[in-house]
């Protein structure tokens, strides 16, 4: 770091730091208001918090969740399910995709009924799941597994077809057989695809998995909202909602993160 | 005395649904021990099936390769192939890009490691032994592309326009240096190529082969001065130009006809 900085670099760098604080400024601000507004008119009657609720409110039921450990209980119920739905589709859906790029006949016949799995709104899907698999996990984690894995063989199958095919004659002129193209060349290059994939992924692990909530759990934050709106307790489905928000916010971070550390 | 490659009466032909493409027909040339053949010929005459018939990536309709007297098989790691993109993969290192081969055939020890170090090592690589292919120059990355080719001590190299992805200046500079290390470790070398100024060059024969499907239409031995070892300094001797005139000339009688 030897070079000059210049006055006109420093004033640039000095203007771009000053309207990044102002935009964190700016978003706090925003929410400070529309809370306020929130509280003000539930306080003074003009929103009937009954319905409405208000943030105090949700204050108070998140400590109160907090306390009487109901918080960690289901959220952690609910992130569970996420996590084992989603290792399911990353398996699945890898292997999948391999199955079909190891054979052109396989893919071009299974084609058709993947396309239609994948465009089929799943939450058809759920009432059967629970007659076949009964009111359990078990439908949930099936639930929020056919949410993600047939978009997911699709994409990561067409991204493995757009290889370079010199890159598979390398491998061949080296002596190498169809696995080593996989082993050495098709998954090492597909790590970037496959994250961004990931990406997509556990967002709609997390749809399916509240899906699955709604109708067959006795615990999790589905479960919470569908019994909080069926008991007219409104402020205990706006606080579970809003921890889903902040708990989908996490995991889509989580793996930025990892993306992040992939491409160093 | 038996030739170090024979290939015999080859022919070979594209089949897809819009019908039968006959790329080579009845392709017949040896290449003795040592020896550095340029094949040149018009732009889908089929040199790069050519090679790919060589080292086995795809099977002959008629004709046969003969490999020091014998069929060559499928996967023979006496011949080395080197394709136009150097391939190398940006998730690995150079030292462990060049020894790709080496892991793939199930053949990488201590030797193959030593060895494919001293060949980084003469040619200049060992800095960058740790370093991402994407941190190296075209010429650097070619001549990875080639010790990674090497390190599998092949006999016989195919090389498919190696260099045309390079710039012009790069270009002269890289093939002078990949002709010379050939030259040095004695392997015998078959350059497609579509600049005949290169095949002039670097060469001892050219083979020149009609429009599709290719056939061989003439087959011009080079002789430079012995002084005149490398493809730089043969650029300067007066034959270089007759020589390219003769093998223009050649190329050129098929387009009339
Ligand atoms: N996979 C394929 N399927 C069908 N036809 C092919 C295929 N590969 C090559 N061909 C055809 O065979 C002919 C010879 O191809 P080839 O790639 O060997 O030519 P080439 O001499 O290497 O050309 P270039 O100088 O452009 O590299 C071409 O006309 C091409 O259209
Ligand atoms: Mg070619």
């Amino acid at each position: 770091m030897n070079e000059q900085v210049t006055s006109a670099q420093l004033t640039y760098v000095a203007k771009q730091n000053r309207r990044r604080r102002m935009v964190t400024a700016a978003r706090v601000f925003v929410l400070i208001i529309f809370l306020s507004i929130w509280e003000l008119s539930a306080r003074i009657g003009v929103l009937n918090d009954f319905i409405f609720s208000s943030p105090s409110k949700i204050m108070s039921c998140m400590v109160e969740m907090i306390r009487d450990g109901s918080m960690v209980y289901h959220t952690g119920i609910t992130v569970l399910e996420t996590m084992v739905s989603f290792i399911l589709v990353i398996v699945l859906g890898i292997g999948g995709a391999i199955l079909l790029w190891s054979s052109r006949t396989l893919s071009e016949i299974l084609d058709p009924y993947l396309v239609i799995l994948n465009s089929l709104p799943k939450s058809a899907l759920a009432p059967i799941l629970i007659v076949w698999l009964g009111a359990n996990v078990r439908t949930i984690i099936v639930a929020a597994v056919s949410v993600a894995v047939f978009g997911s063989i699709l994409t990561l199958h067409n991204g493995f077809s757009n290889m370079d095919r010199d890159q598979i004659k390398l491998i061949a002129s080296l002596g190498g057989s169809k696995k080593d193209v996989m082993m050495k060349v098709l998954l090492p290059g597909s790590v970037p695809m496959i994250v961004s994939n990931m990406k997509v992924n556990v967002g709609l692990c997390l749809v399916g998995v509240i899906i699955g909530e709604f109708l067959a759990a006795k615990a999790g934050l589905g479960y919470l909202i569908i019994y909080g709106s069926q008991t007219f307790q409104l402020t205990l489905v706006v606080t579970s909602i809003l921890i889903l928000c902040i708990l989908s916010a996490l995991m889509y971070r989580g793996i930025a993160w990892i993306e992040k550390r992939l491409e160093k | 005395m038996i030739p170090k490659l024979e290939v015999k009466d080859l022919s070979y032909s594209y089949h897809s649904m819009d019908g039968e493409t006959k790329a080579l027909s009845n392709i017949s040339f040896s290449v003795h021990a040592g020896e550095f053949l340029a094949v040149v010929g018009p732009s889908g005459c089929g040199k790069s099936t050519l090679l790919s018939l060589i080292c086995g990536l795809l099977k002959a309709s008629e004709g046969s390769v003969l490999i020091d007297g014998k069929p060559m098989e499928t996967g023979d790691s006496r011949i080395g192939y080197m394709l136009q993109k150097d391939h190398l993969f940006e998730w690995r290192t150079i030292f462990s890009n060049a020894c790709l081969g080496l892991e793939i055939q199930r053949n990488l020890d201590e030797e193959g490691r030593e060895r494919v170090r001293r060949l980084l090592e003469t040619y200049g690589l060992e800095d960058f032994a740790d370093a991402r292919p994407s941190e190296l120059s075209g010429g650097m990355r070619q001549r990875a592309a080639l010790i990674r080719t090497l390190a599998l001590e092949p006999d016989i190299l195919l090389l498919d326009e190696p260099f045309s992805a390079l710039d012009y200046q790069t270009r002269l500079a890289v093939c002078d240096d990949i002709s010379t290390i050939i030259r040095e470790q004695k392997k015998t070398a078959i350059l497609v190529t579509h600049d005949l100024s290169e095949a002039v060059s670097a060469a001892d024969r050219i083979l020149i082969l009609t429009k599709r499907p290719g056939r061989v239409k003439d087959t011009i031995t080079i002789k430079f001065p012995d002084n005149a070892g490398s493809p730089l300094l043969r650029r300067n001797c007066p034959e270089f130009s007759s020589y390219f005139n003769e093998v223009w000339k050649v190329l050129r009688e098929g387009g009339a006809s």
